[in-house]
């Protein structure tokens, strides 16, 4: 009876940790796929599904490096394991959508994605979530595209 | 035993169906069946849901104004306003010292009473609270975005500022009446000279409709009565003010006998706009006042004072039609305008009835010059000309009313211990439920507006006895929750609070929750002392000054291995917190540091200061639990004796923090 009426009331409620109960039963089998795919092809989990790349523009990536300095830079070096991982040649190990996706959703992220869930059992910090914008977050990425550029 | 068990299982499954759904209407559906009777039910609030109403209840003594949510009465958070917290550094940091300075210096306590909600048109809107420091006359000015005290005003002329903290219709004026008359300006002379030379100041406090920014616009000079409580008019009234008056005897000692010698005291009826208007067209004198005004920004996470050095004056007796005295009374305590503006409920505490004074009928004696006389130039109405009627001995040592949205009164008695229920417009009494006990004031949410809810009615006790497991002599300060939604009161539940709660302003949850300021933007800080990334982390040396610009997130501090400070230094830790999510605070506090720790809001910057006193190596930590490694978010800071030729350094695993 009462188990009834817990479930009745989900169905019609909107609130946010209803809609991850929802995704939850659907992300079970993408997550175990993930196990087995290549990293190039993970997306991860988040709002981001697909991202174009062009050509390195330079003025997106130097306003991405300012971003980055003020929000991510306390716990990522670009050449240095710090409390997260060194994010050279991260845009060779990872897709753009996933470091989107990572930056944007960590917490979800952390908790359902494989690979973000092996980044946090080696690290143990987990990753904040900064409330980056998906244009800070893009500029970002460009930011990391054009350090692994100069290699 | 079954029948009991099946019992016990529809209660669960009523109580589930009456808590998931945030539409009241499920929860009506369940009051009016079997279960009408079940106070526990009407005030739960499952895990996870939010309460229906915030209620702002003052902290009396303590100086603070505390959250609650109604129905459930669960304590949200305290805001410091008049009174040093070291729990969230206010008053110990270098940010928010300045807002407990007064023309007297340093005052880190006061006596908060009475808080309103900002209105709009004539209800509440939901931007700020105010409340009044009794002692050394203040007036408060809270965010509801952010729960902080942003502004405190000191009152010249003033003392124990108690008819305050009220709002006009639109939040044009706060105002704030003096309890205590006093020499104007202050000076030396004898107290036995206290009749006819002390006076009592009545200040307009204007409110600037975009930031809130107080200024005292005009301060009306008024005979050396005791000015007790006020409200504005509201509709048909808005334009006036009523303050309620005692000791019109002007007796300067053993008032408890010699101020309740009259049988009348006034409500004073002041018409504000017309005073404005004087005022505006140059009307009234400068005087000499030192007092200050505090302002707190968000932008600089710092408050700054200033102290203020003159004040204008208004004589009462050069606006002519500007200020009335109605007869009422008994040493009128409570001074209440119900929500059409009509009817000003005047309760004499030494009276065995209430007074309720018709606007419409003061209007018309004033037209008609009915004047029973005058004081120190003011007209007298006669009381006969002004009253609406009269509630006939509703119980003992009335102080308070408040209003429903259904044209009912609830009026507190003080003696008699309750809260007795009547209709305006018939004067007769309908219902009376006992409180615990010795009742002070009420609220209802929106009961001090034009569109007060009929739902919920707080009570405020002054005295707990028997009520509560005892604790030693001081017991705890009590409020109590009541139905009034049926014809009937209903006592819901008894709650402890914090300090004396004596008074509440309520209001709808969603009239503020959305709005809840989240976090602070670091792009947006502009601290003096700001570190916005790890990278403009440092230490200076200025002389025997060292500033350290610090950085924190989850889970260390930046620099956290600190050299080649010394005894006798200065240490200023300017900590700013990097976070950007919801929720994410940190804190920090020193070993030896003479003040409180901090707690640092996501994108804050606060300062504490730390004069180390003896050679070593001293830690530092995160003292508010921020992560699964909160334990190791610690530091240290070498201190060499002075003179000595260590030279500052600052890391953070072994390399400069402002390395590229
Ligand atoms: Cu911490």
């Amino acid at each position: 009876m009462a188990i009834f009426a817990i479930y009745s009331c989900s169905s019609d409620s909107s609130s946010n940790s209803e809609n991850v109960e929802v995704e939850r039963v659907e992300s079970t089998p993408a997550e175990e796929t993930t196990a087995e795919v290549d990293p190039m092809q993970d997306k991860g989990i988040g709002p981001i599904s697909s991202v174009e790349l062009g050509e390195i523009d330079e003025t997106m990536a130097a306003e991405g490096k300012e971003t980055f300095k003020t929000l991510c830079s306390a716990c990522h070096k670009i050449e240095k394991r710090f409390v997260g991982p060194a994010l050279l040649g991260v845009t060779e190990r990872r897709t753009p959508e996933w470091i989107m996706n990572m930056i944007m959703n960590p917490e979800e992220m952390v908790e359902k994605n494989k690979l973000a869930k092996d980044l946090l059992a080696e690290y143990l910090s987990p990753m904040a979530n900064q409330n980056v914008s998906e244009e800070d977050a893009r500029k970002i990425l460009e930011y990391f595209r054009s350090e692994d550029n100069k290699q | 035993m079954k029948t009991i068990k099946n019992i016990i299982y529809t209660l669960v499954a009523v109580l589930v169906l009456a808590s998931c759904g945030n539409t009241s209407s499920k929860k009506k559906d369940s009051k009016s069946g079997a279960l009408s009777g079940n106070a526990a039910e009407k005030v739960y609030v499952a895990p996870g849901e939010h309460d229906e109403y915030y209620a702002f209840v003052s902290g009396g003594f303590s100086g603070q104004l505390a959250v609650y949510g109604l129905p459930s009465a669960r304590l949200f958070k305290v805001i410091p306003v008049f009174s040093v917290d070291a729990e969230k550094a206010y008053g110990f940091n270098e940010e928010t010292k300045p807002m407990l300075n007064t023309s007297y210096g340093f005052v880190p306590w006061d006596d908060s009473h009475h808080p309103d909600i900002s209105q709009t048109n004539g209800e509440l809107d939901g931007r700020w609270v105010f409340i009044n420091g009794n002692n050394t006359p203040r007036i408060a000015r809270i965010s509801l975005s952010t729960f902080e005290t942003e502004e405190i005003i000191e009152v010249p002329n003033s003392a124990g500022n108690h008819s305050s903290s009220f709002v006009t219709e639109n939040t044009e004026y706060v105002v704030a009446g003096t309890r205590f008359s006093v020499p104007i300006p202050q000076k030396d002379m004898p107290i036995s000279e206290y009749k006819s030379n002390f006076k009592g100041a009545l200040s307009f406090i204007s409110v600037d409709q975009e930031t809130g920014h107080m200024g005292i616009k005009f301060q009306l000079i008024m005979p050396g009565f005791d000015y007790d409580l006020s409200h504005p008019g509201r509709g048909k009234s808005h334009g006036w003010f009523f303050f309620t008056t005692y000791n019109t005897e002007e007796a300067n000692s053993l008032l408890e006998v010699n101020a309740s010698q009259n049988d009348k005291d006034y409500i004073a009826a002041v018409n504000w706009k017309k005073i404005e208007e004087y005022v505006n067209n140059g009307g009234g004198k400068k005087m000499p006042a030192k007092y200050a005004h505090n302002v707190y920004s968000d932008e600089t996470h710092t408050a700054t004072s200033t102290m203020m050095n003159e004040v204008l004056v208004v004589d009462p007796t050069e606006v002519p039609g500007a200020v009335y005295f109605l007869p009422t009374p008994k040493s009128p305590h409570g001074c209440d305008v119900d929500p059409s503006g009509e009817y000003i409920v005047g309760n004499g505490k030494l009276s065995a009835d209430l007074t309720v004074h018709s606007f419409t009928r003061m209007q018309e004696a004033i037209e008609g010059k009915k004047f029973a006389g005058e004081a120190y130039g003011i007209p007298i109405l006669n009381y006969e000309d002004v009253v609406a009627g009269v509630v006939k001995q509703p119980g003992l040592g009335p102080l308070h009313t408040e209003f429903d949205d259904k044209g009912n009164a609830y009026t507190t008695f003080f003696i008699s211990s309750e809260v007795v229920k009547w209709k305006l417009g018939t004067w007769e009494v309908i219902d009376r439920k006992p409180t615990y006990y010795s009742v002070g004031h009420l609220m209802i949410p929106g009961g001090n507006s034009r569109k007060p809810t009929g739902k919920y009615l707080v009570a405020m006790n002054k005295i707990t006895k028997d009520r509560y497991l005892p604790t030693g002599p001081e017991l705890t300060q009590s409020a109590q929750l009541y139905d009034i939604s049926g014809d009937k009161m209903e006592l819901l539940s008894d709650f402890p609070t914090v300090g004396e709660p004596h008074y509440a302003a309520g209001c709808p949850a969603d009239l503020i929750k959305d709005r809840s300021a989240k976090i602070f933007k670091l792009d947006e800080n502009k601290h003096k002392y700001a570190a916005t990334s790890e990278s403009e982390a440092k230490v200076v040396r200025e002389g025997n000054v060292v500033h350290i610009y610090m950085t924190m997130i989850r889970s260390h501090f930046a620099p956290d291995n600190i050299e080649g400070v010394q005894v006798g230094d200065k240490v200023y830790f300017h900590v700013t917190n990097l976070e950007q999510d919801f929720d994410v605070p940190h804190g920090i506090s020193m070993i030896g540091a003479n003040t409180s720790e901090l707690l640092i809001m996501p994108g804050q910057t606060e300062t504490f200061v730390w004069e180390p006193k003896q050679e070593g190596v001293w830690p530092f930590y995160c003292t508010d639990f921020c992560s699964a490694l909160h334990q190791e978010m610690q530091g240290y800071v070498r201190v060499s004796a002075k003179g000595s030729s260590v030279p500052i350094s600052y890391t953070l695993d072994g390399d400069p923090t402002d390395a590229e």
